[in-house]
């Protein structure tokens, strides 16, 4: 059994683990403690392995937990991250001027005012219009694409439902009138990757409030694509959009940085498109198509996310202005493996945009 | 029992764990907690279920998850067509209790038990809830209803509970990320692929009529195709594929040639092929040494 000692040993460990940000709750905890139990507490492998199958939860924390094992039973000086509050000025990273709560009341009244906003590009957008724009963001309504489930459900036509049939003459006794069923439908799955490079800058704010938005809707799952690419669908998860943002500030390390499109695409496909995320969903991606690295590569990973997913549709913010042409290397090469290629720099455009994603 | 012997007696069986895997399996079967496995595709979480139960002498029963799985799928059924029948065969005997008629309706014998069920009614035993990613997110509530009761409710014939709970493996390759809830409920384990050594071992224990220079051949060359960046790396059960289909062919060198002829056996995409065979992949590096 586990001495008093040993205990505070463990549950120290498991306090350095929690501040590392392996969410490992008191249930976890409790599994450990009762884990410890069973193996030989002085071999350090057996500690190892029981406290990683019962502490972690996910491929993402198994780095963590190596690094607080090693400094909690090797005396290597902890690595703790700061931890950010969430503030405004967290958020203001993702290209955001400040905010004047005074001011977006008084626009949020002109319904005049909505009107040009709604056609503005964000990128030229005051402080205060912004705002504005973030409530009428919150106004959207987001409808999710469907497709046909595997399950039927009783129905007044369709295929003869034998069960329901044979219960009904179950009850009776007698033959009866048939039952019928139909099949489910179901919310198909989509996929926002969001370019959050430095050319990105004036449109990922407000790309991150949509794709938050969104989630809150329906099924999704959100990237952002830069140097590398990250997944925040965990972050924006959160119900009140501010602290949403803040969270997928502070998980995404690239932003504002570089853009090599082709590999931060297949990286996300390795890790999971191909598992099944991208598989039959309806795959949005939203960037400008300006690619630092080898535009084939590009073309490649387009091609084979098109193999997977249902539809794919690739929002450009310049798409809608006058005189654009898709000229740009990166979107040269991905727009043969296209289902749409559409405008994203207003809110007009990304309402169209839910609407095509509904139709899909 | 220890790791160590529950080690053991999986190699006994033909499985051979790392410390890991042996630790994780001993305390899902020590802890009564299932055990869920994530991991690459081809790296071991069914066949451990498979070896588990040999190993322990227990029967597997498996539960293969899909999308639109449900309770009368997963857990139980009544034999609608079997109660018909049956009550047609009293009308026919004569004058019938309507009462009585329905109750008997409504027993055992008329009752079909799916996977879970079984495995509550069997147990001790292992079961295996394969790919539990693919089940829609509601089945994965239900799931976890029955694992933590280890019981379940009939309403018409009343509670089943497992006297010794079964021990429960869950695998998942991780195309959907599992609820939090149910992983709380598990021991988690993250299946790697096996080092070198342990690849060859298997190897030589899955196909006794393989050679130790072709069991190193082979394994050495799926390891550099892992780092090749493919499509789908190849798994453990690939490099197997691939070893037998060169003892097939009666093969004891993995050279260019009876590589290009069996590629397929390993690689299922076009693109890796091709992309394997220019880095020349399938011979065997130089100044590697072929241990035996």
């Amino acid at each position: 059994m586990t001495g008093a000692g040993s205990l505070t040993g463990l549950v120290g460990f498991a306090h350095v683990l929690r501040r590392a940000g392996v969410g490992c709750g008191p249930e976890r905890v409790q599994a450990f403690l009762r884990a410890a139990g069973f193996v030989d507490l002085s071999s350090r492998s057996a500690v190892y392995w029981a406290g990683r199958v019962t502490l972690c939860g996910e491929p993402d924390d198994l780095a963590r937990y190596d690094a607080a094992f090693a400094a909690w039973f090797g005396g290597v000086e902890p690595r703790v991250p700061r931890r950010a509050g969430v503030r405004a000025s967290s958020v203001a990273a993702l290209g955001d001027g400040q905010l004047r709560e005074g001011r977006s009341r008084r626009l949020a009244v002109a319904a005049s005012d909505a009107e040009v906003l709604r056609r503005k590009d964000i990128a030229s957008l005051s402080p205060g219009e912004r705002a504005h724009l973030r409530e009428l963001l919150a106004q959207l309504r987001p409808v999710p694409p469907v497709r046909r489930g595997l399950r039927r459900r009783p129905a007044r036509r369709g295929g003869v439902d034998p069960r329901r049939t044979f219960k009904a003459m179950l009850a009776s006794g007698e033959p009866t009138r048939p039952r019928y069923r139909q099949r489910t439908a179901r919310a198909r799955k989509v996929v926002l990757l969001v370019d959050v490079s430095g050319s990105m800058k004036p449109y990922a704010d407000a790309l991150l409030r949509f794709a938050h938005v969104v989630a809150r809707r329906m099924p999704v799952e959100v990237f952002t694509l830069g140097t590398r690419s990250t997944r925040v669908t965990r972050q924006l998860r959160h119900r009140d959009p501010e602290q949403a943002l803040a969270a997928a500030a502070r998980a995404v390390p690239d932003f504002e940085g570089g853009t090599r499109l082709g590999e931060t695409v297949r990286a996300f496909l390795d890790r999971w498109g191909q598992r099944g995320a991208a598989r039959r969903a309806v795959v949005v991606v939203f960037s400008d198509g300006w690619e630092r690295g080898d535009p084939a590569l590009l073309g490649e990973q387009v091609a084979r996310l098109k193999r997977l997913a249902h539809k794919v549709i690739w929002v450009n913010p310049h798409a809608g202005k006058d005189g654009y042409a898709p000229v740009q290397s990166g979107i040269v090469a991905a727009l043969p493996h296209l289902d749409r290629l559409l405008a994203g720099h207003s809110l007009d455009t990304l309402r169209r945009l839910l609407e095509e994603v509904g139709r899909a | 029992m220890t790791p160590e012997d529950l080690a053991a007696e999986l190699d006994r069986v033909g499985y051979l764990p790392d410390a890991g895997i042996a630790t994780a399996a001993f305390l899902a079967w020590r802890m009564h907690r299932p055990l869920f496995c994530e991991g690459e595709p081809g790296t071991g979480k069914t066949s451990l279920a498979l070896a588990l139960a040999q190993a322990l002498g227990l029967p597997l029963i498996r539960l293969q998850c899909h999308e639109g799985i449900d309770a009368t799928q997963a857990l139980y059924d009544w034999d609608f067509p079997r109660q018909l029948l049956h009550l047609r065969a009293l009308e026919a005997a004569g004058p019938v209790d309507a009462d009585q008629a329905e109750a008997s309706l409504y027993t055992r014998r008329f009752l079909l038990a799916r996977p879970l069920l079984r495995a509550l009614e069997e147990a001790p035993c292992v079961l295996l809830v394969d790919e539990v990613d693919r089940a829609d997110d509601e089945f994965e509530a239900f799931l976890l209803e029955v694992l933590g009761e280890n019981a379940v409710t009939i309403p018409e014939l009343g509670v089943v509970r497992a006297q010794t709970p079964p021990l429960v493996v869950l695998t998942s390759n991780r195309t959907r990320e599992v609820h939090d809830a149910l992983k709380r409920r598990c021991l988690y384990h993250w299946l790697e692929h096996p080092d070198l050594a342990r690849e060859v071992a298997i190897l030589r224990r899955r196909l006794p009529g393989i050679g130790e220079r072709l069991a190193h051949q082979v394994a050495s060359a799926v390891r550099r195709l892992r780092e090749l960046d493919l499509l789908k790396p190849p798994g453990v059960a690939e490099s197997l594929d691939w070893a037998e289909a060169l003892l097939t062919l009666g093969r004891t060198e993995l050279d260019a040639e009876s590589a290009a002829a069996t590629l397929g056996a390993v690689l299922k995409y076009r693109e890796d092929a091709r992309r394997a065979l220019s880095a020349g992949v399938p011979a065997t590096p130089p100044g590697s040494t072929i241990a035996g």
